[in-house]
């Protein structure tokens, strides 16, 4: 009962293999055996959104994930989102927008503005506010979240025009 | 906080979830989209010895219509419903529901049949599904049963499913033409449990009479509340503001909500009357507009 299982997914593009306990929820797995710690732990309850990864192409609350739920999997973290040494367009929205002031929660809502992007690349603001619905941010007071999400939607705009 | 320890399996079809549920009997618990339950496991409010996930069963996961009836698979996840074209055609009750339910990472994982199974007077679908006149399907070792949603609660987290049935479906009546529907949801943030909450869904007739209508209020009970008392004042008639003002009274007067942080109960129960009050305004209007 509770034995480790081999559990296998790709990380940010990298197949990784490790050792868990099914009782092992998918935040722990990544930040303990996988040492990503950039995926925190808020509330550990599925309210604050710090854990947010990116599983399969949806955003899901890792604290609320099974780690063996990920066998075969495709995640993104936070670790994912450059490309080459360079920031994610959602990553300098925040650092040219002043989207962060104790840094906390901005793992979890960058890779969530990074899947809500995708999903909806020209959103208002409203629908901005609602796709980062799941993420808490005890500092900003969300305003220059909103506008950090603008920046990179524009910026991912240009680039599919340029392209 | 992590749950305490379990043994995980992960069904690939219904037939394999239902052998591994009669293979550990009641020490194995079901696992959906798994947003009630392992919040649950990790409070060690509940310690089951085996977990069977039936989120990658696709069978679970269909949406379709067919014979006058909107079926949906028990696994399909909130963002599936919210998405489907079928039921923002034909039955957006489901959908409007879906989009008040916690926030977009808990609806990418957490699903119909998990919300009807739970039996959290808080969850939101079930008031929506007594509203719409809906059946769920069980299947256990004695074949499939369908059970009624009106009556498909027992008590708090308590339903009529026995230990080794999987819910495996859910059959919707397709609304007719001219039918509107609404959920009024009052909740105090994105992600809350509703204060209180009441689904409409109603169709009219000649000259614009309801010609069938159902109620159902969201945590105002230790279970959803079907408001039969109002439905029957309702059927048969055109509805008016008076009448719709007589419904909104009964709706507070059947509401048996707790004082908690989400309010004194009266104000819970004022509340049940208010979002009846616009559920049926918004409903009529819809039908009228169909």
């Amino acid at each position: 009962m509770g034995d480790k299982n081999v559990l296998r997914f790709t990380l940010n593009g990298r197949q990784v293999e490790v050792l868990a306990e099914p009782r092992e929820l998918l935040v722990h797995v990544l930040r303990e055996q996988l040492g990503q710690t950039g995926t925190h732990i808020g509330c550990e309850t599925s309210h604050c959104g710090a854990c947010t990864v990116d599983l399969n192409g949806e955003s899901v609350k890792s604290c609320t994930v099974l780690g063996v739920q990920a066998e075969g999997a495709e995640i993104i973290t936070v670790e994912g989102l450059a490309k080459d040494g360079k920031l994610h367009p959602v990553q300098e929205g925040f650092m040219q927008e002043h989207a962060l002031q104790c840094g906390f929660c901005t793992p979890g809502i960058m890779v969530r503005a990074f899947r809500f992007l995708n999903e909806n690349p020209d959103p208002s603001d409203e629908e901005i506010r609602l796709g980062v619905s799941g993420n808490l941010c005890r500092c900003t007071g969300y305003q220059n979240i909103v506008k950090a999400v603008r920046y990179a939607a524009n910026k991912l705009k240009a680039a599919r025009a340029q392209a | 906080m992590i749950p305490a320890s379990f043994e995980y399996h992960r069904a690939r079809t219904i037939d394999e979830a239902l052998e591994l549920l009669a293979k550990y009997g009641e020490d194995a618990k079901i696992l959906a989209g798994g947003q009630s339950l392992l919040p649950m496991m990790k409070l060690r409010l509940a310690s089951p010895g085996h977990l069977v996930d039936i989120s990658e069963v696709a069978q679970l996961k269909e949406l379709r219509e067919a014979d006058g009836l909107i079926r949906i698979g028990a696994a399909a996840t909130e963002t599936a419903l919210l998405h489907s074209a079928l039921l923002r055609g034909k039955c957006p009750l489901i959908g409007e529901a879906a989009a008040q339910i916690g926030d977009p990472q808990i609806r990418n994982r957490g699903t119909l049949g998990g919300n009807l199974a739970h039996g959290d007077p808080g969850n939101d679908h079930p008031s929506v599904m007594i509203a719409l006149g809906a059946s769920v399907i069980a299947r256990g070792p004695a074949g499939e049963r369908r059970l009624p949603m009106d009556g498909f609660y027992r008590g708090l987290y308590d339903t009529q499913l026995e230990p080794l049935e999987l819910l495996t479906e859910i059959q919707v009546p397709t609304p007719p033409a001219r039918s509107g529907a609404a959920y009024l949801k009052l909740k105090r943030k994105i992600g809350d449990f509703a204060t209180a909450a009441s689904a409409v869904q109603l169709s009219l007739g000649e000259g614009d009479t309801c010609a069938r209508i159902g109620i159902a209020l969201t945590n105002v009970a230790p279970m959803p509340l079907r408001l039969s008392g109002a439905e029957a004042l309702l059927a048969g008639k055109r509805i008016t503001a008076e009448l719709i003002e007589q419904a909104a009274q009964i709706a507070t007067g059947a509401c048996d909500a707790a004082d908690d942080f989400h309010g004194p109960s009266e104000y819970r129960a004022q509340m049940a009357g208010e979002m009846t009050r616009r559920a049926l305004a918004g409903a009529l209007e819809r039908a009228r507009r169909d």
